[in-house]
């Protein structure tokens, strides 16, 4: 994680502004032009405002802040899902990850099948899927019940077998949004386990997370997002005890 | 870990359009099968029932249509006639009234995940596609039955008419998926747009009643709706050589060398309309919907 290690994501004074609207149908729109535009028919504010960052590979950065800050308003600029009103995003290599757990994940479908539809989404190609396949059934500890229908899964094999296929697509750049938490506690240690493994083989990882002492475990740095702007930077342990001190 | 230092910086969320489909076609092919899976999910006959529908259909007409009403009279084999216009308007509406659905149908996914979201819209007319080869079926064994036999011209005709339908389905499908995600009411029009489509075809009735009605200026402007030239490639195609006497009348005049390269020219400047629409709007598809 030294200087020279090359960027994977480079943040350049990204803003993003979101629309309130009150209305989704022609006819409203109408009405509200013809009356000469008066009035809101969208409120704006901003969920991201001039926010910047350099992210090297293997680095591990945990994005922190409370609910509504724009933490996951970040990382779906970083996947791509979203793009900046200003600013730019830029990253270097596959970038994937699990930004809500079981999302691609068919209730009607067999394991099997989710897990074939979730990885080719996730970016993986056929050959890879089939070569990884027992990898991910092991890892997520489904067994025999990977031709079951999901919807009769429990959460926590839900949960498994989502992470498991989101860790095995081997991004450059994995993203995490809040999952880490919901794991029963000897699943969440496994994952941690295979998130450093990849972070050691040079994976960056950039998670959101409420749990303060599993961020300062897993993550070298953090960096701090009030009202959509980056309000501290640095190693995870000063910006977790800066947090703590503010919400005294 | 060198490897990656000479990989570029690009800018995440910008795709290249319907190219980005065709790259991603393997994901494509499994979203195609997942629709048709869970379909038939749950049911005892499961794909049978899209061939036992359509036969059902064809004897209906046959016999209700051709010999109750005595259409047999003023167009020779009047079931084929009505039903090959019929199949090929079922996998328009159904394609087009899917793919305008799919983005905000699969908004849980667009919201959370980057991938090319064309693949949607695309994947319903796929899967349309897949819906009508049971028709198709079930109208060459009506077709056979009433002494159809095949010609080169005939065939290139029938599959010339589907690739007109499939692409104007994929543009316009791209055109009012996006619009959706803004004004909803998008999804209402298409449905009205839809119904009307099959009367400004001459699939109940014959293209030269129009002819005969509208002189040539608005004969023209009729046909140069795309639709309309498939539904009269699929009569040339499946029809014209079971009709009897009225095979003359099979195709207005042309048909090939000037209205098949119209339809062909109108649909794909609908697909780049309709790609060009979408990418504009798709930008902020992830916050809208
Ligand atoms: N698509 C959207 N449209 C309008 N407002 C949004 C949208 N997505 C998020 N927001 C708002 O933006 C702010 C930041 O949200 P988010 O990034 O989800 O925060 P966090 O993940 O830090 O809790 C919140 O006030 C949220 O309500
Ligand atoms: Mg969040």
């Amino acid at each position: 994680m030294s200087e020279q290690s090359p960027i994977t994501v480079e943040i350049k004074g990204i803003s993003k502004q979101f629309v309130l609207r009150h209305t989704r149908s022609i006819k409203e729109a109408l009405i509200w032009f013809l009356k000469g535009r008066k009035g809101d028919l969208s409120a704006k504010f901003h969920a991201l405002r001039d926010v910047s960052m350099e992210i090297r590979q293997g680095e591990t950065v945990a994005l922190l802040g409370f609910n509504g800050s724009g933490k996951s308003t970040l990382l779906k600029h970083i996947s791509g899902v979203m793009t900046p009103d200003e600013g730019t995003v830029r990253t270097r290599g596959r970038v994937a990850g699990l930004i809500e757990v079981g999302a691609g994940f068919h209730p009607d479908l067999s394991g099997r099948d989710n897990v074939y539809l979730n990885a080719a989404i996730l970016g993986m190609s056929e050959a890879q899927i089939k070569e990884r396949f027992d990898s991910i059934v092991e890892f997520a500890e489904i067994g025999e019940f990977i031709d079951t229908e999901v919807r009769f899964y429990s959460s926590g094999m839900y949960l498994r077998l989502a992470f498991s296929v989101a860790v095995h697509s081997d991004p450059e750049v994995f993203l995490v949004d809040e999952i880490l938490a919901v794991g029963d506690e000897p699943f969440q240690k496994k994952c941690l386990d295979k998130i450093q493994e990849l972070v050691d083989a040079g994976q960056t990882l950039v998670v959101v997370s409420h749990d303060l002492d599993l961020v300062q475990r897993v993550c070298s740095r953090g960096i701090l997002l009030e009202h959509g702007r980056v309000v501290k930077d640095g190693p995870s342990h000063e910006v977790v005890e800066f947090l703590r001190a503010r919400t005294k | 870990m060198t490897s990656l230092a000479d990989t570029p910086l690009v800018r995440p969320g910008i795709g290249q359009g319907l190219k980005d489909v065709f790259r991603r076609r393997y994901l494509l092919k499994l979203l195609v099968r997942k629709e048709i899976k869970l379909r038939y999910r749950g049911s005892v006959l499961g794909v049978l029932w899209s061939y036992v529908k359509p036969a059902i259909q064809f004897v209906v007409f046959y016999i209700a249509m051709g010999v109750f009403l005595g259409l047999n009279r003023d167009v020779g084999n009047y079931a084929v006639y009505l039903f090959s216009g019929i199949v090929l308007i079922n996998f328009f509406t159904e394609a087009l009234n899917n793919a305008a659905k799919s983005i905000v149908y699969n908004s849980g996914l667009i919201k959370k995940i980057f991938l090319p979201r064309e693949l949607f819209p695309v994947a319903s007319v796929f899967v349309s596609a897949a819906h009508f080869f049971p028709q198709l079926v079930v109208l060459l064994v009506g077709c056979f039955l009433t002494g159809w036999r095949p010609t080169p011209l005939g065939l290139a005709a029938g599959f010339a008419g589907f690739l007109v339908l499939a692409m104007l389905s994929v543009g316009l499908g791209l055109f009012f998926s996006s619009v959706n995600v803004y004004f909803r009411d998008s999804e209402n029009f298409v449905e009205m747009m839809l119904m009307v489509a099959t009367w400004v075809s001459p699939v109940m009735y014959q293209w030269h009643m129009v002819h005969e009605r509208l002189g040539d200026f608005w004969f023209g402007v009729y046909q140069a709706n795309p639709v309309t030239v498939a539904v009269e490639l699929f009569h040339y195609a499946f029809w014209s050589t079971t009709a009897g006497g009225d095979a003359a009348l099979a195709a207005p005049p042309q048909l090939f060398e000037l209205w098949l390269p119209v339809a062909l020219v109108v649909s794909a400047a609908v697909l780049a309309l309709g790609q060009f629409t979408f990418r504009k709007l798709e930008i902020k598809f992830a916050q809208e919907l």
